[in-house]
């Protein structure tokens, strides 16, 4: 009696647990669920410069423009039509029927405010060099407006469909004072003008955003498909995968490849590859700052670019869609030549190399990473069958960084996600135009650069951007390795398109 | 008493401003905080931009004097990232490090207490080696891998419990359990020996002599007695696993002091990790101080030493 008792007990309370333990994600609920490591807790994408929130970005708020991924076309966003009136101005014509979550309409004065708000200095935008080449806007009537320039700057419309989001005119006005005496803007309630709307921010556990159900007809993102979108922060990896097995999310990625091809051959979900724009390199000591002289000799930098296998590195470690690069850029990017100065894979020639510098038996020095510590292991284990012997320093980003600022590392394996932008000014630019991250302040490539970066001609920046880049490979300053890919898995339920630039647009996912 | 307190207080008092002295120096030896807040794609002029703003460019001694002088008056600052005031996250944050941290031990008290009891009154028996063998593995076992455990069993494979969140009671189940399972060991082990040594006393004796019921004398007798020193050490493995929590709400994606103590490290952002660590230490230093005078008030060995 007293056993069966307790069974009945027992029974009564598995159920009760169990009857609790019902997913909210998924199809049936109409909520996509989304996880990431990160805890976001300011929803504005000029104070939070996270990859969350430059996807949030994208589904939240619109820019004047748009890039269409398949065809590589700036289309109007915000605006109805554009054009360079001069090097240094972009006229707009607005569109008329948008309005904001909070039901204002949108017109001229937002994209005044937006633009003079974020090109100020003092405002502390985190993303400033994504804005810092507008100089100001001007309204030239109530949907009319011109943004001008301190520079040419032909990567501009890159930056206005990716990283200019328009907020309402005032928007900042309301926020908060820190205790210096500033104003504390990312604090400010997001507003914008997006396929969806952000309803509830929990820091360090999730973000509400609900279907924005008045979002602009016609427009090129189109019309959001699916109710309710929930940013959770999962910092676990496996815990993640526990909940998208168990219908608690509905997509993750950064998946590692052994997982990634473990839940594949499950069959329980999808399983993707894609590419992003992020790169891998490998960038030399070349003048011999850090005390290690070694690779002050060009040929002993060519050695070690023949000593890595960078294609079995893509294959085995990396995904099918990581690709070897042979420029310091990334292939999809504007102005990324290919045809530079290649360093095949060749063990026997960086022998040959090491003893023609005087080095027959090889040395030994520090390597210095932060990022996926498999693939520096792996470059590792290729430089020591040459003779050469690498100790990894592996290290948080910002403390390696630093070191590199300060020259103290005689070779670094880095990446580069140039902020999702396709043009070469967004990674070329940024480290080989004379500043802290410049490794050789080569001032033949400084000039190219500059003159590439400053042309609105598309075959003057092609030229000068390729001269540049083949001095870079050719005299080694960097070793370009490989484009990362990355795993996407979801539920089967969601249909969902992979994109390049390693911005998901989950405006365009939809149910099965 | 008194004087045993007053110095016990001043140790605790040390102690606290020491951690946090550490804790502030050793922030600066894991990198630039300016950039760890500026975010790998900032240029170098965003990075001395809020090396200036947030005053990083000061003198090490001159910020930990200054934050130590407002922390006096309550105030911890604002947090860097989360745009909000320290003293709010954490307050907001820490009822639920605390329950999880209740409910673990009082899973731990649940699972020891009774074994610990089992253990003493069966000396060298197939239970006590069993609840021995608890102890060994409660002891080696990591508190990640045995989460990943229960979360494969009981999340995936049988589906009982929900894996992450804190949305119900269920969901404090698996991290209580991984939480409060490291510390069962000692509870259980020092349950153990005082059981084996109140057993042995002769009022125990004159107890069963006279008759009692043996329940009786092991729970009103015996178990009151040996517990007493379990009561204070539970006390100090409570501030063990409000600290602790940082790898279990972790795993189990619990929006707690823990939680937020490993995104603060990662990104560098030092208002909140100070407070946090003085938070954690206060709360440690304060339990311990109270451990340390309960056992006085029951031993004045202890105090007179």
């Amino acid at each position: 009696m007293t056993s069966k008792l307790l069974k009945t007990i027992g029974l009564a309370a598995v159920m009760a647990i169990a009857g609790v333990n019902q997913a909210w994600a998924g199809k049936s609920n109409d909520t996509l669920v989304w996880t990431t490591d990160r805890e976001q807790a300011v929803a504005d994408p000029y104070y939070n410069n996270t990859r969350e929130l430059v996807i949030m970005g994208h589904a939240v708020w619109d820019g004047l423009l748009f890039r269409d991924l398949d065809s590589g076309e700036f289309k109007p966003l915000l605006a109805k039509s554009y054009k360079w009136v001069d090097n240094l101005t972009l006229e707009f014509d607005l569109r008329d029927d948008v309005v904001f979550h909070d039901g204002s309409k949108f017109d001229a004065d937002d994209v005044v405010y937006t633009v003079n708000h974020v090109s100020n200095k003092d405002n502390g935008v985190l993303t400033f060099q994504n804005v810092k080449w507008m100089k100001n806007a001007e309204k030239l009537g109530p949907y009319k407006v011109r943004i001008h320039l301190h520079e040419p700057f032909p990567a501009a419309l890159a930056y206005l469909s990716n990283a200019v989001f328009m907020m309402p005119s005032g928007h900042y006005d309301g926020a908060p004072m820190k205790a210096d005496g500033k104003k504390d803007f990312g604090a400010v309630k997001p507003v914008g003008t997006g396929p969806y709307k952000i309803v509830e921010v929990i820091a360090g556990d999730r973000i509400n955003m609900e279907r924005n159900e008045s979002y602009l007809k016609n427009g090129p993102k189109g019309q959001p498909q699916i109710g309710k979108l929930v940013f959770r922060t999962i910092k676990e990896m496996n815990t993640q995968m526990a909940e998208l097995l168990t219908g608690g999310i509905d997509w993750m990625w950064d998946v590692p490849k052994d997982q990634a091809e473990s839940l594949e051959a499950q069959g329980a979900v999808t399983v993707e590859n894609a590419k992003t724009m992020r790169v891998s390199y490998l960038a030399f000591d070349v003048d011999g700052d850090s005390g290690v002289k070694y690779f002050t000799d060009p040929r002993v930098r060519a050695a070690v670019a023949h000593a890595i296998n960078r294609a079995s590195i893509t294959k085995n470690l990396v995904g099918p869609a990581s690709v070897v690069i042979p420029s310091a850029c990334h292939p999809d990017q504007f102005g990324c030549a290919q045809d530079v100065t290649k360093w095949d894979y060749d063990p026997a020639k960086a022998k040959k190399l090491l003893t023609e510098a005087g080095y027959p038996n090889g040395f030994e020095f520090d390597i210095y990473a932060y990022r996926q510590r498999e693939y520096t292991e792996a470059v590792i284990g290729d430089l020591a069958e040459v003779g050469l012997k690498a100790n990894l320093k592996f290290m948080q980003y910002r403390a390696l960084r630093d070191l590199v600022w300060k020259g103290q590392t005689p070779i670094n394996h880095m990446t580069w996600g140039s902020n999702s932008i396709p043009d070469v000014s967004a990674i070329t630019s940024h480290f080989f135009s004379g500043g802290r991250d410049d490794p050789a302040k080569d001032p033949e490539v400084i000039k190219n650069l500059e003159t590439a970066d400053t042309s609105v001609d598309p075959e003057v920046r092609k030229r000068h951007y390729k001269e540049a880049l083949e001095k870079i490979s050719a005299n080694l300053y960097w070793l370009p390795m490989f484009t990362y890919a990355k795993y996407y898995v979801y539920s089967k339920d969601l249909d969902f398109k992979t994109t390049s630039d390693e911005i998901p647009r989950f405006y365009t996912a939809k149910w099965k | 008493m008194f004087i045993y307190a007053c110095k016990r207080f001043g140790v605790a008092v040390l102690v606290a401003i020491t951690v946090s002295l550490l804790s502030f120096s050793l922030i600066y030896l894991s990198g630039d905080p300016a950039m760890a807040l500026a975010g790998e794609s900032a240029t170098s002029e965003d990075i001395e931009n809020i090396r200036r703003v947030y005053g990083y460019d000061q003198p090490i001694m001159v910020q930990y004097v200054d934050w130590l002088s407002r922390v006096v008056q309550g105030d911890f600052g604002r947090s860097h990232y989360l745009k909000r005031e320290v003293a709010e996250v954490i307050f907001e944050r820490l009822p639920t490090t605390m329950l999880l941290g209740a409910c673990a031990l009082g899973f731990a008290i649940l699972l020891s207490i009774p074994l610990g009891v089992l253990a003493a009154i069966r000396p060298n028996t197939i239970i006590d080696r069993l609840a021995l063998t608890l102890a060994v593995v409660g002891q080696a076992l990591p508190s990640f891998w045995f989460a990943l455990i229960l979360i494969f069993w009981l999340g995936i494979t049988w589906r009982l419990l929900p894996i992450t969140g804190t949305a119900s009671w269920q969901n404090f189940i698996m991290p209580a359990v991984a939480l409060g399972y490291y510390v069962t060991p000692a509870i259980m082990r020092l349950t153990r020996a005082g059981m084996l040594e109140v057993l042995s006393s002769d009022y125990i004796r004159t107890a069963r002599a006279k008759g009692l019921k043996p329940a009786t004398v092991l729970f009103k007798h015996a178990l009151r007695n040996a517990i007493i020193p379990v009561v204070s050490l539970a006390a100090v493995q409570f501030g063990f696993m409000l600290g602790g929590s940082i790898v279990i709400e972790t795993i189990f994606a619990i929006n707690g002091l823990g939680f937020l103590a490993w995104e603060t490290i990662q990104r560098g952002d030092l208002p909140t990790m100070q407070a946090i660590v003085l938070v954690l230490a206060c709360f440690y230093i304060v339990l311990t101080f109270l451990a340390d005078m309960l056992n006085a008030f029951l031993d004045p060995r202890i105090r007179v030493a």
